[in-house]
């Protein structure tokens, strides 16, 4: 399809990342002078960019040609490594950026209420919209190189926001662990941006893609080195499989922070990352087969962490990392299924939304405590938290009518699709995976909301106010009715097509697809029985029950990956950089200074020497150019 | 046809030194006052060459030369291209704010220690820094080899007095070892010097002369390494390196940020300028050698930042690192390499200028060079905070500031011809992360140190010293344009030189000609 320029209102496309760079900005130097208004300008925002992104929306649906380019300004000139700032508006940018902008307006709502009495609230809007800023920017960009600034800049919003509470040592950390993990994957992605240029001399979605598919003249290889290199920057950033590891750790931020960032929106940027990069995925079987490994690996160990976390906020970062490897399992499975992946991502933006806000919620009732253990028999106190976390519980465990049935279930289809060996592990890995989420969360739900009431002493919940609770409500409303929308007349995969292909042709099934949901509901209800059995019949202990099984240990300490992270990597890391600061001192500097001291006969010789040696350097350069040009006299007369 | 606008330039700071020299040490404000006015007008002037200049002119221009030495062609020439251009812009941009951050550094006695017979005379501080600026503007203006190698010599002496007298307590011993290093280097290149001059044969010291006119071999390949480690030293390049810890801690912050900042670029800029033009088949020979060298000096460095107790210390070795990326950009011979390694030395600059000039802020106010001695600042000094944490951003090279866009291009432009160690050096952006977050961390976040809880935040004065440096590299983050323009064809006649055009694409551009 070709690309067309940007008209009318899709010119000031530019806006949508320019309007909340410089309301950041803005709110972070105006001072203590902001600290009444800030925070409503910082809401306002987004639900200005929404409303605009609406107008854009219908624009291009209005035109019949919808990939549209935005060409701004010449922006890295140098030889044949030519690179701008432009921006693509098409339907895959479309959607991510109504999910950013509508989303991100409630959650910007929700957190006027939630931050209302932190002192820090005028720079944790500033943060916030950066992150919009940014996050907008990585999804609107027409080339890799600029793509990269907007992940980077999520990342640095990521970064200020998980460590938003500076003073706590855990948060400090747990940003710092954030930040180096994504720059691993930026390792990945700073290659992938090399091989273009080096194979391509292009860095742009239209130069790179011209190279792959039926036109293309792109070898396997080249395909497979780039599809690799941009999973591995997907993986940092979506907590995938093995730099999983900073994600739960990131709940150290607000919970507005876990909800938009950390569950709707940034993580999932690795998908777009692949989505976006679908000729390119499509053109190379090794790279897909690693996407599903990948996701797959990374979706059974966010469900086996979730069941062993006491932290409500670490039980849904587990299911986000849980819930992502089902949207990498998805894109990986490639050509007609990418759509798919997207829906997943949609609703999973729409739920775990409302899950993370619901439990922001309760951490506002119970003073900012989070420990399940010490909750209890919510239910009738927090009413309207209770039923919109039900609305994202019925839906992330995939009971129909809500949407994460539909999506997750054409996962789990579209896996065991894939035909062979192959598609029978990957399906009956979703399959499982499906059992255990609704294990985990049921074992939440029933942690927090039933049994005896196990609070502390000093605790008195109650509802939130009424800024925080409606829009959860409307995300709840949209983890509700999104999967109709979503699936039903296929109009979002239809409206995908142009930018990740058409969807896939109702063919061969390897299971028949309402057999296969009446088994994902079998597996799901078995999930839920197991955790009624465990957690709603028996008394919950207040304390950490110790002396557990092996498996349980596991699934608490997230199956040794901390701790494998701490043994083969920082520990040696720590040894190699006190060696290298010795031999450094001792070493190189000793011999310098020994050969130094040799020459001036004993270092004490040299001090008392220098003043009078160096005061008179001046004069010994001046003899310098003398001898030169003795010397050169001599030549010359020679 | 002479232009003596270069000639001008140079003047304004060497008549501003003079006249802050003569002021009575009693008078130290006027000293800064009159200081300030000479930087902002150098600064000024500087701006208004760079407009001047035209991007598709000849490779020098504002030219000028003086017979100084008739009967060994020796001139007192002056004329800029893009690279010395955007270096001296660079240099004048960091003088001013220097000067504004060190306002206070020496009024009082207080801090001088007990021992020191050294005076700490506010007139000769800022005396010695507009020397130093005349020196760093010919150094990087002259264009007769002879007369760089006189301001290549003579930047030496005000640095070795503001090291060496206004330093920290271990002064005497860092300027000793800047000294020592700085003259074997010297020394090298003033053999170099003669035997370039034999060799070429020109009876001239004009560097356009002198293109391509020693013979290559072994002659070329000797006078090439003369050069180079005398640039190498500078620079610095791993294994010459440990000089420069020690120098950058004790110096006085402003000085550190003006050594590393311009001075050490003068090495990196000598093998763009000097070591591959006039030596184009040594280049060649000891690229591969260089390269590795570069790549173990970017790993290496920052694992030893990594493992930096002291924060001059740590950011000294930062820079060695990154020299390390601009001798790769500019032995890498692509012109993505060679254009990212000037914008380098640029970013780097004003990145390190504004990382040295924001960790002595909070030194002066800590007394210590120590990360242990800090912590929790951020709660306290917010916005020397904040500034803390861009310049350590800028420094990791992130997205959307102009580090970002050096580095990229230098690596881009490495893995055009060397793959394999372009990937080795990425990887560096990991370590990167881990010595800024980790000294951030330390000193700004976590538990508050009691020492720290009578912070005072930066003042106007501060803040107008170190805003306009983020501002500018944000803004060239965004909009780097102007200067790669300068630098673009500069590096291009320098490959010429070579001999070296950029490898092609493998698959070449996509048809109907899309960007």
């Amino acid at each position: 399809m070709t690309v067309v320029d940007a008209t009318g209102i899709q010119s000031a496309v530019w806006l949508l990342v320019a309007i909340p760079a410089v309301s950041a900005a803005v709110l972070l130097l105006v001072g203590k002078r902001g600290d009444r208004w800030a925070h409503l300008i910082g809401a306002l925002v987004p639900v200005a960019l929404f409303v605009f992104s609406l107008i854009l929306f219908f624009s291009v649906k209005g035109q019949h040609n919808r990939e549209i380019n935005s060409h701004l300004f010449s922006w890295v000139p140098v030889g044949s490594f030519q690179v701008d700032v432009g921006f693509r508006i098409d339907p895959l940018s479309m959607v991510f950026v109504l999910l950013i902008t509508g989303v991100g307006s409630l959650i910007h709502i929700y957190a006027v209420g939630y931050m209302a009495h932190d002192p820090g609230r005028r720079r944790f809007f500033g943060y916030f919209n950066l992150f919009v800023a940014a996050m907008l920017l990585l999804v609107l960009a027409n080339n890799y190189l600029l793509l990269y600034v907007g992940w980077e800049g999520v990342g640095l919003a990521s970064y200020l926001l998980i460590g938003f509470y500076y003073d706590r040592p855990s948060a400090a950390t747990a940003a710092k662990k954030a930040f180096i993990a994504n720059r691993v994957g930026d390792v990945g992605l700073s290659i992938a941006i090399m091989l273009m240029f080096a194979y391509f001399g292009s860095t742009s979605f239209a130069g790179v893609f011209a190279h792959f598919g039926a036109d293309g003249n792109a070898s396997k290889g080249v395909a497979a080195a780039i599809g690799l290199m941009l999973l591995l920057g997907a993986c940092g950033k979506s907590g995938q499989f093995p730099l999983q590891t900073w994600l739960p750790d990131a709940m150290e931020g607000p919970t507005p922070v876990s909800a938009l960032i950390h569950a709707a929106t940034m993580v999932t940027a690795g998908v777009y990352l692949i989505a976006r990069s679908a000729p390119i995925f499509n053109d190379s079987q090794a790279a897909r087969t690693v996407v599903v490994i990948i996701g797959a690996i990374t979706l059974l160990y966010g469900c086996v962490c979730g069941c062993g976390q006491d932290d409500l906020k670490r039980v849904l970062a587990y299911s986000t990392v849980s819930q992502i490897g089902y949207m990498f399992l998805a894109v990986g499975l490639g050509s007609g299924v990418y759509a798919i992946g997207i829906l997943h991502l949609l609703a999973h933006g729409f739920f775990k939304a409302t899950l993370f806000l619901s439990a922001g919620a309760i951490m506002h009732a119970m003073n900012d405590r989070i420990n399940m253990r010490r909750f209890g028999g919510l239910y009738s106190v927090m009413k309207l938290t209770f039923f919109s976390f039900c609305c994202g519980y019925l839906a992330i465990i995939g009971i129909p009518p809500f949407s994460g049935f539909w999506t997750k279930d054409k996962i789990i289809e579209a896996a065991f699709d894939k035909g062979g060996t192959s598609g029978w592990i990957l399906g009956l890995a979703a399959l499982l995976g499906a059992g255990l989420t609704a294990f985990y969360m049921t074992r939440a739900l029933l942690m927090t909301f039933f049994g005896e009431r196990r609070w502390e002493e000093d605790v008195h919940p109650h509802e939130a106010p009424k800024i925080m609770t409606v829009p959860v409500l409307i995300l709840a409303a949209a983890s509700l009715v999104g999967g109709y929308l979503l699936i039903f007349g296929g109009g979002v995969q239809h409206w995908l097509s142009p930018s990740v292909g058409p969807s896939i042709e109702e063919g061969v099934h390897t299971v028949s697809p309402w057999v296969l949901s009446v088994i994902t509901i079998v597996v799901v209800l078995l999930g839920f029985g197991g955790a009624y059995v465990v957690f709603g019949q028996r008394r919950v202990p207040a304390t950490q029950p110790v002396g557990v099984s092996f498996v349980t240990t596991a699934s608490r300490r997230n199956i040794y990956a901390d701790a494998f992270n701490e043994t083969v990597l920082m520990r040696p890391g720590q040894w190699l950089t006190r060696g290298l600061v010795f031999f450094d001192n001792m070493g190189v500097d000793g011999a310098v200074n020994g050969l130094a001291a040799g020459l001036g006969g004993s270092s004490g010789r040299l001090r008392r020497i220098q003043s009078g040696f160096v005061r008179s350097y001046a004069l010994s350069m001046l003899g310098g150019s003398v001898a030169l040009l003795a010397v050169l006299l001599a030549v010359r007369f020679s | 046809m002479s232009n003596y606008s270069l000639f001008g330039l140079v003047l304004v700071p060497l008549v501003g030194s003079l006249i802050v020299f003569a002021i009575p040490r009693a008078n130290g404000l006027l000293a800064k006052q009159v200081a300030l006015f000479f930087s902002l007008a150098t600064l000024v002037y500087t701006v208004v060459l760079a407009i001047k200049f035209d991007d598709k002119g000849p490779r020098f221009q504002d030219t000028m030369s003086w017979t100084w030495v008739r009967s060994f062609g020796v001139h007192i020439a002056f004329g800029v291209d893009g690279i010395a251009l955007v270096l001296v812009l660079m240099a004048v941009i960091l003088v001013p704010t220097v000067i504004l951050a060190s306002w206070n550094s020496f009024d009082s006695r207080e801090d001088a220690e007990e021992d020191s017979d050294v005076g700490r005379s506010v007139p000769t501080f800022f005396g010695l820094i507009l020397l130093l600026e005349f020196f760093m503007v010919g150094v990087f203006t002259a264009t007769d080899v002879f007369l760089f190698y006189v301001f290549f010599e003579a930047m030496l002496v005000p640095m070795y007095f503001i090291i060496g007298s206004f330093g920290g307590p271990r002064r005497q011993y860092a300027a000793m070892k800047f000294f020592l290093y700085s003259l074997v280097g010297g020394l090298l290149m003033l053999a170099s010097v003669i035997g370039l001059y034999v060799s070429s044969g020109k009876s001239t010291f004009a560097f356009s002369e002198l293109i391509g006119s020693v013979p290559s071999g072994t002659t070329q390949k000797l006078l090439f390494l003369g050069f180079f480690i005398a640039f190498a030293i500078k620079a610095p390049l791993v294994p010459f390196h440990t000089w420069l810890p020690d120098a950058g801690a004790e110096a006085p912050a402003g000085g550190a940020a003006l050594l590393v900042g311009v001075l050490d670029k003068v090495g990196t800029f000598g093998f763009l300028r000097y070591c591959l033009p006039l030596f184009p088949g040594a280049s060649r020979y000891f690229a591969p050698t260089i390269l590795i060298l570069s790549v173990v000096g970017i790993l290496y460095a920052a694992f030893l930042a990594i493992g930096q107790r002291d924060m001059k210390r740590l950011v000294a070795y930062t820079s060695v690192a990154h020299f390390g990326f601009i001798g790769l950009g500019i032995f890498a011979f692509t012109t993505q390499g060679g254009t990212g390694a000037v914008l380098y030395m640029v970013n780097h600059g004003l990145s390190t200028g504004v990382l040295f000039i924001v960790v002595g802020l909070l030194v002066a106010r800590g007394k210590s060079r120590q990360v242990s001695d800090y912590g929790g600042a951020a709660k306290v000094v917010p916005l020397l905070s904040g500034a803390f944490l861009l310049a350590g951003l800028s420094a990791l090279a992130l997205p959307g500031m102009s580090t970002f866009i050096s580095e990229f291009l230098v690596l881009v432009g490495t893995f055009t011809r060397h793959k394999g160690l372009a990937v080795l050096a990425t990887t560096g952006i990991i370590l990167a992360a881990l010595y800024v977050l980790i000294l951030y961390q330390r000193t700004m976040q976590g538990t508050m140190n009691e020492k720290v809880r009578k912070f005072r935040d930066l003042n106007v004065r501060e803040s107008f010293a170190v805003a306009p440096l983020i501002a500018l590299i944000v803004f060239l983050g965004v909009y780097p344009k102007p200067i790669t323009d300068m630098i673009n064809p500069a590096v291009k006649y320098t490959l010429h030189d070579i001999h070296q055009t950029d490898p092609t694409p493998k698959y070449g551009t996509a048809a109907g000609g899309i960007k």
